[in-house]
């Protein structure tokens, strides 16, 4: 199996604190990740790294020739101004990006590729409705269905379900789902151990080092859960230079 | 009466005449970006950005006296240097966009009040802080007209990039390299439409026809096409308005102008139908849905 994905010696962070510490895996093309561990191990900042907005520390991502246009990224606390008077249609059309630019146009044959992917994620009939007037799992909703039309090889997901009721989930996992059996590389940073062990074959546990990594039922263990909890209140404790470190 | 009252000063006077042209222009300009100003939450900005071309028109002054063009360059290159210095920091450095306008606007804003204060009082210069609308010649109002044509034109290839800028800037980011392209040209487009304002009303109220207009289709108007249309729309009823009252009562014609865009303002926020104080506190029909 092809690499998608692979981290080498990795250091990410702020400042000089790393939020994650020398990390090395790699993550299989077309695997369905969850990536897992207690607050501040950084896997948000890990996604962050796999997007290019945050440059590393010490080592290096490997994306095998993935550029930004392969890569779609759901962030957990997502920039949009929601008083901006743009409509859900109009906001889910901009998942053609790639395609229409800047200047293109939105064909017809394009249009019905929007309605699709909105009807995918049940919103038929919302399409005119400003953002602004969408519950925020409606807003969940629409923001998958412009991931749908991004219709990328890497799909990195933030906490996607923070706040959403049981049947928004529902519906967002089938679409998970549908991306895995598409051969994309599906990576979602989650929470509820539940969803990871029903969903997620793949399981990346992170306190800022790797903890674990591999099939689901032999990482979400009580061990790797406790020895994660100790790592991460070690990160607690008075900085200093890593002696790991080259330079 | 009403021929009188409304359209005779337009009808009898040329310099009346290219007051209205000019300000429309600058109307047409300004307005649009005004309203993107505005839903960034950046309406401030404008203001600022105004002062901090002052000292780039006054040196231009210095230099070659009161000379469209020098004024011109000056204002362009000092409304540029604070826009790209600040957009510049705050992008790097931990210092916030708005800390860090304040900080290059308030340098400029001091190096033009010195430049200006060491010719002494002039009443040319007072001119040029409170624009020349009633004597504007061909070359000024062929300067404002060229502006705010391009003005529209960058405006609208820009158009769905600053829409995304603006309401999700992440995800612009993401899919593309416009996202920093985007944002400095569109502070330069501020930068532009200010100049162009300065010539006809001034460099402080040149901001207001930007800003008011905005402002006030924000309550009558939700989609974004709305919100330009009757923004421009209002702009050119005020500066309309605002001349004949500055010809009938003598009054000085920058500060009529925008007044009246200030009264539409207040109305607007009364009476708008679109969150308006009156519109809030009534009971609205809704959909069953």
């Amino acid at each position: 199996m092809t690499t998608a994905v692979a981290f080498r010696n990795l250091t990410l962070g702020y400042d000089q604190h790393p939020a994650v510490h020398h990390l090395e895996t790699e993550i299989d093309q077309g695997s369905l990740t969850a990536i897992v561990g207690p607050n501040g191990a950084g896997k948000s900042t890990l996604l962050k790294g796999v997007t290019g907005v945050l440059a590393p520390l010490e080592g290096r991502i490997e994306t095998s020739g993935l550029g930004y246009e392969d890569i779609a990224y759901l962030p957990q606390q997502s920039e949009i101004d929601r008083s901006f008077p743009i409509s859900v249609i109009d906001l889910v059309a901009m998942g053609l990006w790639q395609e229409i630019g800047a200047l293109g146009q939105l064909g017809r044959a394009k249009r019905s590729r929007v309605d699709a992917a909105i009807a995918a994620v049940g919103l038929t009939g919302f399409e005119r409705r400003p953002i602004a007037s969408l519950s925020g799992g409606q807003m969940q909703r629409a923001l998958f269905a412009r991931l749908l039309l991004q219709d990328t090889k890497l799909v990195l997901l933030d906490e996607p379900f923070t706040a959403i009721d049981a049947q928004t989930m529902a519906d967002l996992i089938d679409l998970i789902h549908q991306w895995h059996g598409e051969g994309r590389t599906v990576l979602a940073v989650l929470h509820d151990q539940d969803t990871v062990k029903a969903h997620f074959p793949q399981t990346l546990m992170l306190a800022r080092e790797l903890v674990a990594h591999g099939p689901t039922d032999r990482v979400l263990t009580s061990e790797n859960q406790y020895r994660a909890r100790q790592m991460c209140e070690a990160c607690a404790s008075i900085p200093h230079v890593c002696g790991k470190s080259v330079a | 009466m009403i021929w009188e009252l409304l359209f005779a000063p337009f009808a009898d006077f040329g310099f009346m005449r290219r007051a209205l042209l000019g300000c429309i222009a600058v109307s047409v300009g300004a307005t649009p970006v005004g309203v993107f100003l505005m839903l960034r939450h950046m309406s401030l900005t404008g203001d600022a950005m105004a002062h901090a071309i002052l000292p780039g028109a006054a040196i231009g002054y210095l230099i070659s006296g009161l000379s469209l063009g020098a004024m011109t360059v000056g204002g362009l290159i000092a409304g540029m240097v604070v826009a790209l210095g600040s957009g510049y920091v705050a992008r790097v450095t931990a210092l916030r966009e708005d800390a860090s306008l304040a900080a290059f606007y308030l340098i400029s804003l001091a190096l033009g009040v010195l430049i200006v204060s060491t010719r002494g009082s002039n009443v040319d210069l007072m001119h040029v802080l409170f624009g020349t609308v009633l004597a504007l010649d061909d070359a000024a109002l062929i300067l404002l007209c060229s502006f705010a044509s391009l003005s529209v034109i960058v405006l609208a290839v820009l158009f769905r990039p600053l829409v995304l800028e603006c309401a999700d800037p992440q995800f612009l980011r993401s899919v593309s390299k416009l996202s920093a392209v985007t944002h400095f040209t569109f502070l330069g487009v501020v930068v532009m439409n200010l100049v162009a304002g300065f010539h006809a009303l001034g460099t402080l109220m040149a901001v207001g026809i930007m800003i008011l207009p905005a402002a006030a289709a924000r309550f009558w108007a939700a989609g974004i096409g709305g919100l330009i249309a009757g923004a421009a729309a209002i702009a050119v009823i005020s500066s309309m308005v605002g001349l004949l009252l500055s010809f009938h009562y003598s009054l000085p014609s920058g500060p009529a102008i925008i007044l009246v865009a200030g009264i539409i303002y207040a109305v607007s926020l009364i009476f708008g139908s679109v969150g308006g104080l009156i519109a809030r506190t009534r009971p609205r029909r809704h959909f069953e849905t």
